[in-house]
């Protein structure tokens, strides 16, 4: 007897059988929901929290569990925000500049303000303007760093990365990294062409966006921290415009031919800070693990967390790292970076959208 | 009377039968995909969701190119891997049917899907250092002379259709092999005593009847990379965006679900237009 194959019946085994495949062999990320136990408490948080170098020592002094979830973008962690039940979440970590949308959204409590070493914090970063709002203070701002250029010194001239221009000349042509975070970047671009962050307008981007075409042009890719850091470590890029510290300070202990600079045009800083969620059951707790973070010890362990190092907001942690670790973080030479470095562009939410679109343009240029 | 209420009962046991697989189908599509549909008709405005019926989104992605353009990259991609993948998986299929003795078919099988045990995201980044300007490849070829400068494999559309290609080969080559051994060899020996050579016989034969297998696996091959966001970020060095990229951008900071959920049904409609296109050798409707 022959079989004729085409009959819907072995097509449809068929599809069923690869489909399971397919499925089977598909990653299925299963991210374990915040477990509300009494003595557990679940924070949002940044990669760099996640390190138990960090967090063990508060929960073994506390006796309490700590729940971790980490996001990307401060869009992906409000979307988890609106999508768990009120009371899910105790500990927010958010980026500095986007403190005011969570504090629009109404879901960071107040802290005390004598509940946290405000007079401790580098002055430049206290950023009350974006931690509070009428007096009251939702957040602190816990670790900081600069989006500026790091590279590979055996590779390129030293001389070259303190001129931000040259990031554009045919001298380094394919073999440079792009960061791949539109609100840094239009910051470095405006930089370049001499305008200051905090005044970026809808007028300004025509000239931006002609910029980071030429940049793109110029560029051998656009990447996130990842494959950034992979490929400078790696040598397939000699640059990473928009790196930092955070992105080489990691790895140049294995590797020491990594290297970071400001350029003389200046640089953006960013920020990261952490707040109580309003809803939490748990403020105390919550209260009581943010102290923890922007002590001198949460600071030193959060400045050299695995995931990547940036300078403690607390200049008391400072007593806590190492020699090398500060040579590291080039601590001695903050007051000069903080002068140079200007805070990431706010941008409302229309001008936003429209900092996006450039910015998609340039990619799909 | 009895009749009736025998028909009754056969009509609710039916509908018993029935009601879990549709109560799961609307609960975990149906509904999603309705609330997905009715948030691509709102809008973002001030960093809130304003919930105001418009096509603004669907305009909008008309009106940029950037972002239409994600649309055609993925679909360029999308061809040219799946036609890549069913060159490369036709003759390991065939090879392992035809020329790998019975007994040693499992274990060929399972060679050929081993990479499917490794994490994607890994396999990912493995391809980025084999390719990298130091990978492998380039010093390979350098030390042995063919090449002075590396060549520019990594971070481009090469790259990606690299990772895809490898990948979608294992899946092709499995649904291709289930087909060709279910086919009678008294095909190929009818075809030999009508006087076809091996090409014809392959051409006017084998080719038709396996067009199931093929087909079925070139439907999932479209649908898992046209939905992609991994390969294209890892390898593609967003020298270009494809669609799934352009989504993810909406929402890491921004988070504007109306045009990533616009973006999202325009993604759905080209595997519905996929599923069309193949429906005939799918066959997947009771005949």
């Amino acid at each position: 007897m022959m079989i004729d194959i085409t009959e819907g019946a072995f097509a449809r085994r068929l599809l069923a059988s690869a489909a399971i495949l397919a499925l089977g062999a598909a990653t299925i990320t299963i991210t374990p929901a915040p477990v509300l136990a009494q003595e557990e408490l679940n924070a949002l948080v940044w990669c760099d929290h996640t390190d138990p170098a960090l967090i063990e020592p508060f929960e073994q002094a506390n006796n309490v569990k700590v729940n971790l979830k980490e996001y990307e973008g401060t869009g992906a962690g409000l979307s988890i925000i609106d999508q768990s039940r009120p009371g899910d979440w105790d500990v927010l970590v958010i980026d500095g500049v986007d403190v005011q949308r969570a504090v629009d959204k109404g879901i960071l409590a107040e802290i005390p303000a004598d509940a946290l070493p405000n007079a401790d914090i580098f002055p430049e970063v206290r950023m009350e303007p974006n931690n509070t709002r009428d007096g009251k203070t939702y957040a602190v701002t816990e670790k900081f760093g600069y989006n500026m250029v790091s590279y590979d010194k055996t590779k390129v001239d030293p001389a070259d990365m303190k001129d931000m221009s040259k990031l554009w000349s045919d001298k380094y042509k394919g073999r440079i990294a792009v960061y791949d975070y539109y609100l840094p970047m239009i910051g470095l671009t405006g930089i370049d062409l001499g305008k200051a962050t905090a005044s970026l307008t809808d007028a300004d981007l025509p000239a931006i966006k002609d910029k980071l075409f030429a940049l793109k042009a110029n560029a051998k890719q656009v990447s996130d921290v990842v494959s950034s850091q992979t490929a400078l470590a790696t040598g397939e890029v000699d640059i990473v415009f928009g790196g930092g510290e955070w992105l080489t300070a990691g790895l140049v202990k294995d590797k020491p031919n990594l290297d970071w600079v400001i350029p003389e045009q200046g640089a953006v800083r960013w920020a990261q800070s952490i707040g109580v969620m309003k809803d939490s059951t748990k403020k105390d707790l919550a209260l009581k693990f943010v102290q923890y973070i922007v002590s001198p010890e949460g600071q030193a362990r959060l400045a050299t967390s695995s995931c990547y190092w940036a300078m403690p907001a607390n200049a008391k942690a400072g007593e806590k790292l190492s020699a090398e670790q500060k040579t590291a973080l080039r601590w001695d030479e903050q007051a000069d970076y903080l002068k140079r470095t200007q805070l990431y562009p706010i941008p409302s939410a229309e001008l936003d959208a429209k900092m996006q679109d450039a910015w998609t343009e340039m990619l799909q240029n | 009377m009895a009749a009736h209420s025998l028909e009754d009962v056969e009509r609710r046991k039916a509908w018993g039968f029935v009601a879990p697989a549709l109560v799961w189908t609307i609960v975990f599509f149906v509904a999603p995909f309705l609330f997905m549909a009715a948030m691509s008709l709102w809008a973002q405005q001030g960093g809130s969701i304003v919930r105001v019926w418009n096509l603004g989104n669907y305009i909008a992605f008309f009106e940029k190119d950037a972002l239409f353009r994600g649309l055609t990259n993925s679909l360029e991609i999308t061809a040219i891997v799946t036609a890549l993948s069913i060159l490369l998986a036709y003759p390991l299929a065939w090879i392992i049917a035809e020329r790998v003795p019975q007994r040693f078919q499992r274990t060929a099988l399972i060679l050929a899907v081993l990479p499917f045990w490794t994490s994607y995201v890994v396999r990912s980044y493995s391809w980025l250092l084999v390719l990298s300007r130091n990978g492998v490849i380039n010093q390979t070829l350098m030390n042995i002379g063919v090449i002075s400068e590396p060549l520019e494999l990594a971070s481009n559309r090469t790259a990606t259709v690299i990772g895809f290609v490898h990948f979608f080969v294992m899946l092709l080559t499995l649904t291709i092999y289930a087909n060709l051994v279910q086919l009678s060899p008294n095909y190929r020996r009818a075809a030999a005593d009508l006087g076809a050579n091996a090409f014809q016989t392959f051409w006017h034969v084998i080719l038709p009847l396996t067009m199931p297998g093929i087909m079925t696996g070139a439907f999932l091959t479209f649908v898992l990379c046209i939905g992609d966001y991994v390969t294209p970020q890892i390898l593609g060095g967003n020298n270009e965006l494809v669609l799934p990229q352009i989504i993810m951008l909406q929402l890491g900071r921004r988070a504007d679900f109306p045009m990533a959920a616009a973006l999202s049904i325009i993604l759905m409609l080209a595997v519905t237009a996929a599923y069309v296109a193949c429906a005939r050798w799918l066959k997947i409707e009771r005949t």
